[in-house]
């Protein structure tokens, strides 16, 4: 069954992905998401009728903690793989949107 | 106008807890940039970020507050984006299975009373601040990252920016009471976004909507829907087209600008969080909940009026916070006559508090120290003008109304056996007033009483001391 990935599909996911590839690259990850969707697809076949639904892989569920405070992480170290940094803060190239702040 | 307004809203409200939704880095403002904040927030290899129990009772109270279901298996979901206030690229979020759905407000507008229904409230965590500065350059502080948030949406049942804010004023209310949240917009600890589309009068079909953000007040929700409303309906006349876009209000101008074309939910990429099991609430821990909610403030000022006989404004004055509410209830319960009380708390303790710019747990003042004042005034004990000293001293030290009153001898003379020796003296030494009174000058009698009341200091009782001057002038 194809499931016809287009290389149209492909370069929207990887805008979303923040991803880059050249044009001549497009048809390779349509045919490999295209392999991951067929794949998928015959998953879809099994007989699941008397399998419980679940939304995760393992046997555990309702794990909390207390809503205790700790020291946060020391920040040089959290910095140590930041680019740049200025007054404690990080520094980045300026953004037009609010983007999802306060999703 | 020939169109009708549809405005939906998506609340953000953050939950006061003392650690993060998924980490324990305090959940705190006010600290030096990046330094409340941790590795599981940056989403670090090899972290776990694991639920906030705090984080979902608070959740659930402002649920059920709201009269939602609660879906008692419920689970989280990423949802992945990118961009610099999030270092982990998702936020962890719920999508299909929210904390709560259904629920309902009952908001009024013009006298009339519309409910608003409640699509879902669900658990999130929220994203880092941005500083734009004017070089280029943005500036990251992740401090408020991960910090709990319910975001509340609502159904598309607001025809006006007026019920809009009105939907939000009443939101804020509920929420106050359950004691989750500050819920001040202000200040970002509530948040608002709000969907506006219009429609020919009479069509069922939804028209394109646009989404507003940047609306950092009450006021400007209403600002900002309004502008919109207007631009909306211009385009339409125009013949011209709505796009789905995202807005932001300005507040200089009270205009709305593009941002950006709105993002379908499909780009992203939600999938179950595989860092996170399942979430089981169990009937009991739900029921507790239940339990521990306080009653609302629609519900307050309809006991107050019916049971306490106090005014609707009043009413409405006693439960602007849960604070005062709580108070007026407990100087009643310590015995004090609910309207007295009522006066006291809008008059003198609210004018104290705007003087001195404070809040009421900031003071001395107790109901209970509130309640016996009011009836040591209501017994004679003390004069009206006493009270007020005796007031400002509870509200700034504090202590036992009565023992204060004993201690300072602010008790009342209404004992006519000691009142009369001071009123011979008064009449002996003032003929020149009892005549004055006699010959119909009604003020003498003013002055009379006044001599007695600096005598005593303020502490004679000026109606006994009215009487028995009439009496003891007859007599002469």
């Amino acid at each position: 069954m194809s499931t016809g990935i287009t290389e149209e599909q492909v370069r929207e996911i990887a805008r979303l992905a923040k991803l880059e590839f050249e044009d001549k690259e497009l048809p390779v990850f349509a045919d490999e998401l295209e392999n991951i969707v067929e794949m998928v697809e015959k998953l879809e076949q099994v007989n699941t009728k008397n399998v419980p639904g679940t939304y995760h892989g393992i046997v555990l569920d309702s794990v909390m903690r207390e809503d205790k405070a700790e020291e946060g992480t020391d920040r040089d170290e959290l910095f140590s793989n930041v680019k740049e940094t200025e007054e404690g803060f990080i520094k980045v190239p300026a953004m037009i949107d609010n983007g999802e702040a306060g999703a | 106008m020939n169109f009708e307004t549809v405005i939906g809203l998506e609340v953000h409200v953050e939950l006061k807890t003392d650690s993060k939704m998924f980490s324990p880095a305090p959940a705190h403002y006010g600290a030096e940039p990046n330094t409340n904040t941790n590795v599981i927030d940056w989403g670090y290899p090899g972290v776990l970020p694991v639920v906030n129990k705090r984080a979902v009772e608070f959740g659930m109270r402002a649920a059920l507050a709201l009269n939602c279901e609660i879906t008692q298996e419920t689970k989280f979901d990423r949802k992945n984006y990118f961009y610099p206030d999030n270092p982990k690229a998702y936020q962890i979020s719920q999508f299909d299975r929210p904390l709560g759905t259904n629920g309902w407000i009952d908001i009024e507008v013009d006298g009339k009373t519309k409910r608003i229904r409640i699509e879902r409230v669900h658990l999130e965590e929220d994203a880092g601040k941005n500083i734009h500065g004017t070089d280029g350059y943005s500036y990251v502080d992740l401090n408020r990252q991960g910090t709990p948030l319910i975001e509340i949406v609502s159904e598309a049942d607001m025809s006006s920016p007026e019920e809009a804010y009105a939907y939000l004023d009443a939101l804020r209310q509920v929420i106050l009471f359950t004691g989750v949240s500050d819920v001040k917009m202000e200040e970002g600890s509530m948040r608002c976004d709000a969907n506006i589309s219009l429609r020919p009068f009479g069509q069922e079909e939804f028209g394109t909507k646009t989404e507003l953000k940047n609306l950092n007040s009450l006021n400007y929700v209403r600002k900002g829907l309004q502008h919109e409303q207007i631009r909306q309906e211009k385009v339409l006349m125009a013949g011209g087209r709505i796009e789905q876009e995202t807005r932001r209000y300005d507040e200089s101008t009270g205009e709305t600008i593009l941002m950006r074309t709105k993002e379908g939910s499909s780009d992203y990429r939600y999938f179950p969080e595989p860092d996170i099991p399942p979430l089981v609430i169990s009937d009991e821990w739900l029921e507790n909940v239940r339990q521990s909610i306080p009653e609302m403030p629609k519900e307050r000022r309809a006991r107050y009026v019916k049971e306490l006989g106090i005014p609707e404004y009043d009413a409405e004055v006693l439960t602007l916070t849960k604070t005062m509410s709580d108070f007026f209830e407990a100087t009643v319960q310590n015995g004090a006559d609910a309207k007295q009380a009522s006066n006291w708390l809008m008059g003198e303790v609210s004018a104290y508090l705007n003087s001195e710019k404070v809040e009421l747990e900031d003071t001395q003042l107790t109901p209970e120290n509130l309640a016996a004042m009011i009836n040591l005034i209501e017994d004679g004990t003390i004069s009206s003008k006493i009270a007020k000293k005796l007031f400002r001293e509870l509200i700034q030290n504090g202590g036992d109304a009565k023992k204060v009153v004993e201690e300072k001898g602010w008790v009342q003379l209404s004992d006519p056996a000691k009142l009369l020796p001071l009123i011979t003296e008064v009449l002996d030494n003032n003929q020149q007033s009892i005549e004055d009174f006699r010959n119909g000058k009604d003020r003498a009698i003013g002055f009379l009483v006044g001599q007695i009341m600096k005598q005593t200091r303020g502490q004679a009782n000026p109606g006994v001391v009215n009487k028995l001057l009439m009496e003891e002038i007859k007599k002469r």
